[in-house]
């Protein structure tokens, strides 16, 4: 491949390396930090896409929309369109056991997709929202740049989050409910603030996405890519551990697209589907990683506490 | 009212369907402590294990049927104690990843084997009887009629047999049980082959209703899990009666609503079960 070639698939493959860690970072709010099990993810990231498109694209015959807006007001649209739906399942499911979220986030997700494959009024139905214009007329170098600048703002903010007492009471639900309880913390409200953060940092990544793809459609959101790879990322990367989720985001999405050159080596005959041996692959490989190392590449580690020093 | 009836009986037919699939899972749920993510996925596979023998050995499906249900359960046993056994003692949480991800490699086994394109059992068409001015294929007669058959065994099996009584103590009151020398392992195994094995017969009966699809089972998976909650988690009655309250009702809804939203009406169902009363009918073990 020529040099030019290789840098232009390094911008791609890094802008959706910074996507993907934006979408763990949230999610590890949510389970790393606070032991929410969500996996509607996809459903979040859905949101933040489908409203930036509304409002950013040009106006189109047969839908709702096309407001021509700046990236920036479709970003907070993306943000704000979310808060709402994530309240009211995290208010829902706030004081449920995490089965119960497990199963609840993974159908509003379904609905969330059912509602933009069927109200074509709003979303163009399964033809999707096209013409979302990469911000700033800048190509996709000038826009790896946004992503970057994206991923470590929200990386520092989760930082300072993690060593804050409110990141302390969130560890606190999640190692021991009782206890937190009986200190006197509204547990339900902590995890409801968690949630909702959450989900907003994936409808943020949500949002970045539709601006670099400069298309949405429902395809994109099945709970394979938009749910399942997050996963993967932040269980491999070490839950917990906000540099674990964005390494892991870079590793998995490696692994990822080299099982791509891996199935092309196969023979068709004895694989079937090249897309479906990709899926086995990285499936049979979370499964490895629960089995033997739980914990992740980079173990969580607990911040210091006021006044103490850092090891 | 014609209409209604019609879209009655097609309630109880999806109703059995799901009640089969939901008994399995509320007893993992109840024995293994676990929302097991893959159980959809045991129905696809259930199915495209008893289209092999159709096609290969050129059975009808009803043989082929306990062929699939004994190939699953085996394929349950086989992955609990390949996968899920390793991570027992380690946070409930992290087998229902475990779970997820084993949906997503039998869903992706399916597609490389059986490929991605609809099939079905029987090519042709069958000709649709007809009571007065209702309609009905005989496969819903031989759905309904073999699925009573399976619920009415799985009755005697849990009232009747040792093994019955201690998955159901278990399911109860686990310290209880184990207390009392329950053979913990063994009700374990039973579990996935009982869960096992009626996911099958739900998915093969599934793919006579319909057709046979990879992601049959996973579009499935919500309304099962929500006829669990709303029978009560660990309740096989309860997972039966709550099969067929939802099937009903996600049949009738499309009285009122477009089709497309029928997996949102058994979620609308389970959320109100869970905000109103989150032991289910019969009060479960939440």
């Amino acid at each position: 491949m020529e040099i030019a070639g290789l840098a232009s698939y390094g911008v791609f493959f890094l802008s959706l390396v910074g996507i993907y860690a934006i979408m763990a970072l949230g999610l590890n709010m949510q389970w790393g930090m606070t032991g929410q099990f969500n996996i509607g993810i996809a459903g979040f990231f859905a949101v933040g896409a489908y409203t930036t498109a509304i409002l950013t694209s040009s106006p189109a015959d047969g839908r709702v929309g096309g407001f021509d807006l700046p990236f920036f007001v479709g970003l907070i649209g993306s943000v704000t369109a979310c808060v709402p739906i994530a309240w009211v399942v995290g208010r829902i499911t706030a004081k449920l056991r995490t089965d119960y979220l497990a199963i609840a986030t993974i159908g509003i997700a379904e609905i969330i997709r059912l509602f933009f494959v069927n109200e074509s009024w709003l979303s163009n139905g399964t033809r999707g929202i096209a013409g979302i214009e990469t911000p700033f007329g800048m190509g996709n170098e000038g826009y790896l740049l946004v992503i970057g600048s994206f991923v470590a703002l929200t990386w520092v903010l989760l930082e300072i989050a993690r060593r804050s007492p409110w990141g302390r009471v969130l560890r606190a639900i999640r190692d021991n409910e009782a206890a937190t309880e009986a200190a006197g913390k509204d547990v339900a409200r902590f995890r409801l603030q968690a949630f909702v953060v959450g989900c907003c940092i994936m409808a943020l990544g949500g949002g970045l996405y539709a601006h670099f793809v400069n298309f949405v459609s429902p395809e994109a959101f099945r709970p394979l890519y938009g749910t399942f790879l997050v996963w993967v990322m932040l269980i491999a990367g070490g839950s917990g551990n906000n540099l674990g989720a964005m390494l892991g985001a870079l590793v998995v999405w490696l692994i990822w697209s080299s099982t791509e050159m891996l199935a092309g080596l196969v023979p068709t005959a004895l694989i079937g589907s090249e897309s479906a041996f990709r899926v086995f692959l990285i499936g049979v490989l979370l499964l490895i990683i629960l089995v033997s190392r739980p914990q992740g590449l980079l173990p969580e580690k607990q911040p210091p506490m006021p006044g103490e020093r850092s090891k | 009212m014609i209409e209604f009836i019609q879209l009655l009986m097609n309630g109880i037919l999806l109703g059995s369907i799901l009640a089969l699939g939901a008994v399995g899972a509320t007893m993992i749920f109840g024995v293994l402590r676990f929302a097991h993510f893959a159980h959809g996925d045991f129905m696809a596979i259930g199915a495209y294990f008893a289209l092999t023998v159709v096609t290969v050995f050129n059975l009808p499906v009803l043989a082929a049927l306990p062929v699939a249900m004994v190939l699953t359960a085996g394929l349950a046993i086989a992955i609990d104690q390949v996968v899920y056994r390793r991570i027992r003692r380690v946070q409930p949480v992290i087998l229902l990843i475990a779970s997820f991800a084993t949906a997503l490699v039998l869903r992706s086994f399916i597609q490389m084997v059986w490929g991605s394109s609809n099939q079905v059992y029987q090519t042709g068409i069958q000709m649709p009887m007809n009571f007065g001015p209702f309609t009905f294929k005989p496969d819903h007669l031989l759905i309904f009629g073999a699925a009573a058959v399976l619920v009415v065994a799985v009755h005697l099996f849990l009232s009747r047999t040792k093994m019955g009584k201690a998955m159901r103590a278990m399911s109860d009151n686990m310290d209880l049980a184990l207390v009392t020398g329950i053979p913990a392992n063994r009700v374990i195994i039973w579990t996935w082959a009982i869960g096992g094995s009626l996911a099958a017969a739900a998915g093969v009966f599934l793919g006579m209703d319909t057709r046979l699809h990879p992601v049959m089972g996973w579009t499935l998976l919500l309304p099962i899990f929500a006829a669990t909650i709303l029978g009560g988690i660990g309740r096989p009655y309860g997972a039966i009666l709550g099969g067929l309250v939802i099937g009903c009702a996600m049949e009738l809804s499309t009285l009122v609503i477009p089709g497309a939203y029928k997996p949102a009406v058994a979620f609308a169902i389970m959320v109100a079960t869970l905000v109103f009363r989150p032991q289910g009918i019969i009060k479960g073990n939440a």
